[in-house]
């Protein structure tokens, strides 16, 4: 059974690039060859992440598992270095899983021009990539994943996106939306990505002052708290100052966030729901895997700032919201506030806001995932996302209808569903930050977080009525709308169950997590830590 | 002294010389319709050339000739190896365009293996003239062969601009170098270095420093001394292009390094801050135009201008930070070897997709990848290496300048890696605006050119030669640290 412990997490990563290969080989008219091929790979890949997770040995969640550690580009010192801990754990198993559904919602749901060959090529390049990243611990290794979700998405965005020319304010000629989102998603990326790959090396040569330079992550961490001073001061700043470049435009957090709505709008149905279940969260990932314990000194000098970019992200998407006519772009601004709740419990810098983040990061993408699944599914039936002309729609498709309300209602985080614990969590760490963090601050930031809570449900509640609510206007008098098909049951039912589940018993994702951050917590910024010896407590 | 001479280490020069007076005794014989054979022989020649370079590479000695001007050792011998694979890449895609169009054939590959022996000669150079012979030998028939459509005024146009500049680069080379000997008394790197270091600073120094400096700006066409470049690259015929703007450059490279590096590295004062404007100039100016351009081969050219900027960034921080010379110089090495395979590569798709669109607008190549799905991802794949987009060779080459950046330290080479930031960004624009066109637009309904023309088989031999090497240098970069390894090679035996 070794075979697991030595290879199961490399398999998992590079299974969908095997199948993408196989898929690149199978002729073009051939659909259900291509759907089938993806379809067996993509369980497969999900089967063999639940296996992990079974042999996970969660007394130890704060632990490496499964570890590899080989020689890759020896003279940089990068290696081949994959492992998984009870944060990396629920983040992998939401990414293979999420493929699984859109690879199935996908099945008769295909938006021109059609070619289910080349996106289902793509999809599973793109999951190679986002597994990838939440296991790899060198950070040459987790740039490189980092970076090959990028091509794919761009594609996704670019080939299948919305066609609906569109005036860019500043061009001259009018052009498709998906041709400004696309590119404009891929720029802001490859600009943050370019800043962090220099943070990277940075941290790469002033490891060599205290031993052997190094890109792995565990080493670094170790350095952090073993080193105090050396990944700090004016240097740390700005090491901290790059990579948060690199991870703020992915999360992405206010002023840059202006890629999503656009990205998310003009996306695909299985492309928004990718954005959003799984390529946001690897900017938040990247926060709590590498900034905060590699730079615990400069994270706390950072945490107030991170802390108000986070609490207008909160504020202002929400109000962004309120101002949408297009259904799907109110879920994308949705998405800006929730990510300011998962920063913001990062920001605390506390064991609570820390699992706050990561329960609203697996929370969101249930969540978020499955409205999107949803406003496809409407787009595809009623060919408009215009909420001024939807309303009605519990009453002319009524099972789509009831799905909508109750994710809304998990949406707006309604305590028992998913959405509860990362907001409420977050507002709790919030409360009581980090000590030697402003906790005058915090409460200050708390009181606006609160409100924002209530302007989300003010703004869901606000789409649900516009959209779901009332009497069909005159204009679908005499269509038929079909219900629910069983493909789109199959992708949404295994979401609402977890929403449930994971609301219910938060343990399912704390379980994993929480020794995890405890000791994350405690060699960054604990008694004895880099932080402490800085403020000299 | 001895003059000894030790054949195996000429081999390959020898092979390549033996080619090329057979190419034209052959060319003399053959009538009008089997030209084509000196193509053949020519393929023959550089492959052959490599087989005593493999030998010598095994063998692994340092062999040092005419008292030392011509070294053979292992830096050589990698850039030998270089340049015999992208000129062996070159000649691929010449043979059917340079057929198809009645060019002379015989001449033209007598020119272009002239250029590939230049090349590999100044590769060995360790003396001032030896490097100069054979930097001009790569370049002047060049000159010829940027004119080679001899009915076309751009070709014509390419050939003069191309010849007048490049002469007077080549005469501000040499007066610069005939200060440096003034001065010194010497013409050999290592005694020039002795003497330069004793001599202290000196004005005639700098001034000799600066003139070489500009020089080797118009052959590897840094901003400001570039002028030339994209006029001549759309004139010329387009293997020639790819040659220029790959072996050409890549020469003018080694030739401008090895000179700063081993000859004068002690009047850095003089062309460090220099090199630094040359390359944060080069690579905005060269990345800012090619937004504007709408003929793919004069975006190659201010793509190329800009990747020459980034490939001085190692050099021009290490050596604006006072730090070792060492790891910059074998990344820019590195740089250069990722470089020529990703940009011929994109260059034989060019030259592929001109024979189906029948244009060199941008725009024409709306829609390829829906008739020709192959070309379309191999274009997807060299432009986005170009870019530096990970799994591709590209991002190596980006990785370690700008790891040799953050080595350098200091606030002029920090400013320095955020320029080459954000010019990295503003170059995806405009390599993604191709693949936009290939993927995202539809195709046009009349095309000028015929979709259904074939690639010919030695152009697929080179595509296939560097879409390979892109992806496995993308996945096991380790395989190109043999170039930078080599490259600590110079500075060891110095």
């Amino acid at each position: 059974m070794d075979l697991i412990n030595d290879w199961g997490l490399t398999v998992t990563v590079f299974l969908p690039l095997v199948g993408a290969l196989l898929i690149g080989l199978v002729p073009k008219a051939n659909e259900m060859a291509a759907k089938s091929i993806a379809l067996v790979i993509s369980v497969l890949t999900f089967l063999l992440s639940a296996v992990l997770a079974a042999r996970f040995d969660f007394g130890r969640s704060d632990q490496y598992q499964f570890s590899v550690d080989t020689t890759w580009i020896e003279s940089i010192g990068a290696r081949y270095h994959v492992g998984l801990d009870g944060i990396s754990l629920p983040m992998l198993l939401l990414s293979t899983f999420i493929v699984v559904l859109c690879v199935i919602y996908s099945w008769n749901h295909w938006e021109e021009p059609r070619n289910p060959k080349g996106f289902l090529l793509l999809m599973l390049i793109l999951a190679t990539g986002m597994n990838g990243t939440f296991v790899a611990l060198d950070l040459v290794l987790f740039f490189i994943f980092f970076e090959l979700v990028l091509l794919p998405m761009y594609f996704l965005i670019g080939i299948w996106g919305d066609k609906t020319p569109r005036r860019i304010p500043g061009f001259a000629r009018e052009s498709e939306t998906r041709l400004y989102a696309a590119i404009k998603f891929f720029l802001f990326t490859l600009f943050g990505s370019a800043f962090m790959l220099l943070g990277f090396l940075s941290l790469y040569f002033k490891s060599g002052e205290a031993g052997a330079k190094t890109f792995d992550i565990p080493a670094l961490t170790e350095l952090a708290s073993t080193n105090p001073g050396l990944f700090a001061g004016r240097y740390g700043w700005l090491v901290f100052g790059a990579l948060f470049l690199g991870f703020a435009v992915k999360v992405p957090m206010w002023p840059l966030h202006t890629w999503l709505p656009d990205a998310h709008t003009a996306a695909p149905t299985v492309g928004s729901v990718l954005l959003a279940a799984i390529l946001l969260k690897l900017g938040s990932y990247g926060f709590i895997r590498i900034a905060l314990p590699i730079l615990p000194e400069p994270a706390h000098t950072w945490a107030p700032a991170i802390g108000v970019l986070a609490v207008i992200g909160i504020i202002y998407g929400s109000l962004a919201c309120l101002a949408q006519t297009d259904m799907k772009r109110l879920i994308a601004f949705s998405s800006v506030g929730h990510m300011g709740f998962v920063m913001l419990g990062i920001a605390t810098l506390t064991e609570v806001g820390i699992n706050a983040a990561i329960i609203g990061m697996v929370a969101h993408g249930l969540i978020t995932g499955l409205l999107f699944f949803l406003a496809g599914s409407m787009a595809h039936r009623y060919h408009t996302r215009d909420m001024s002309r939807l309303g009605g729609n519990q009453k002319l498709i009524p099972i789509l209808g009831g799905i909508l309300g109750f994710t809304v209602m998990a949406s707006l985080g309604l305590p028992g569903l998913a959405g509860f614990w990362g907001e409420f969590m977050s507002l709790l760490g919030s409360y009581n930050p980090l000590e030697s963090l402003s906790t005058d601050l915090f409460r200050v930031l708390m009181v606006f977080g609160a409100i924002g809570t209530v302007l989300t449900a003010g703004y869901m509640l606000w789409m649900l009525q516009r959209v779901n609510l009332g009497e069909p206007s005159e204009e679908w008098l005499g269509h038929e709308f079909h219900d629910v098909d069983r493909y789109e049951l199959a992708a949404w039912l295994p979401l609402i169950i977890l929403i449930v589940a994971v609301g219910v018993y938060p343990h399912l994702v704390l379980g994993a997590t929480s020794d995890a951050v405890t000791t994350l917590v405690d060699n960054a910024f604990g008694p004895g830590s880099a932080v402490q010896a800085v403020l000299g407590g | 002294m001895s003059y000894q001479i030790d054949y195996l280490a000429l081999a390959p020069e020898l092979v390549i010389i033996a080619t090329l007076i057979g190419v034209l005794i052959l060319d003399l014989f053959l009538p009008r319709n089997q030209k084509y054979w000196t193509a053949v022989l020519s393929v023959i020649g550089v492959s052959l050339a490599a087989v005593p370079l493999v030998l010598l590479a095994v063998d692994g000695t340092t062999r040092s000739m005419f008292d030392g001007s011509y070294v053979v050792d292992t830096f050589a011998l990698v850039l030998k190896g270089l340049f015999l694979v992208a000129g062996y890449l070159v000649l691929l895609m010449s043979v059917s365009y340079i057929e198809s169009d009645r060019y002379y054939q015989g001449e033209y590959y007598f020119l272009l293996l002239s250029s590939i022996l230049g090349s590999l000669v100044m590769a060995s150079s360790r003396d001032l003239i030896v490097l100069f012979i054979g930097l001009e030998l790569t370049t002047a028939p060049l000159f010829l062969l940027a004119g080679f459509r001899k009915g076309d005024a751009k070709s014509n146009e390419a050939s003069l601009k191309y010849y007048i500049l490049g002469v007077l680069s080549t005469a501000l080379l040499l007066f610069g170098m005939s200060l440096l000997f003034g001065l010194t008394g010497e013409v050999q790197f290592d005694a020039v270095r002795e003497k330069v270091a004793a001599l202290g600073d000196s004005p005639a120094l700098g001034v000799a420093v600066l003139l070489m400096l500009v020089g080797f700006g118009f052959k590897v066409s840094s901003v400001p001394f570039h002028f030339w470049a994209p006029d001549t690259y759309e004139g010329a015929p387009t293997p020639v292009t790819a040659y220029l703007s790959v072996n050409s450059k890549a020469a003018g490279f080694v030739a401008m390094l090895i000179v700063l590096y081993r000859a004068v590295p002690d009047a850095a004062n003089y062309w460090a801050p220099a090199l630094w404007l040359m390359a944060a100039f080069s690579m905005t100016w060269g990345n800012l135009s090619a937004l504007r351009q709408r003929n793919i081969v004069r975006l190659l050219a201010y793509s190329s201008i800009a990747q020459a900027g980034f490939m001085m960034v190692p050099f021009a921080s290490a050596a604006v930070a006072g730090a070792d010379l060492t790891e910059a110089f074998s990344a820019t090495v590195i740089y250069l070897a990722i470089y020529a395979v990703m940009n011929l590569g994109a260059f034989a798709v060019v030259i592929a997709v001109a024979r189906k669109t029948g244009t060199g607008e941008i725009d024409g190549w709306a829609g390829l990848g829906s008739y020709s799905p192959r070309l379309g991802v191999l274009a997807t794949a060299f432009f986005f290496s170009l870019a530096g987009i990970p799994p591709l060779a590209g991002w190596f080459a980006k990785f370690v300048m700008f790891r040799s950046v953050i080595i350098a330290g200091g606030v002029a080479t920090v400013v320095l890696a955020v320029i080459a930031a954000v010019n990295t960004v503003i170059a995806l624009y405009y390599y993604a605006r191709i693949t936009k066109a290939v993927w995202l637009d539809p195709a046009p309904a009349e095309a000028a050119g015929d979709r259904d023309a074939r690639t010919s088989g030695s152009l697929r031999l080179a595509l296939g030669i560097s879409a390979v090497l892109t992806l496995v240098v993308g996945i096991f970069p380790a395989i190109v640290t043999v170039f930078g390894d080599a490259s600590k090679v110079l500075g060891a035996a110095g």
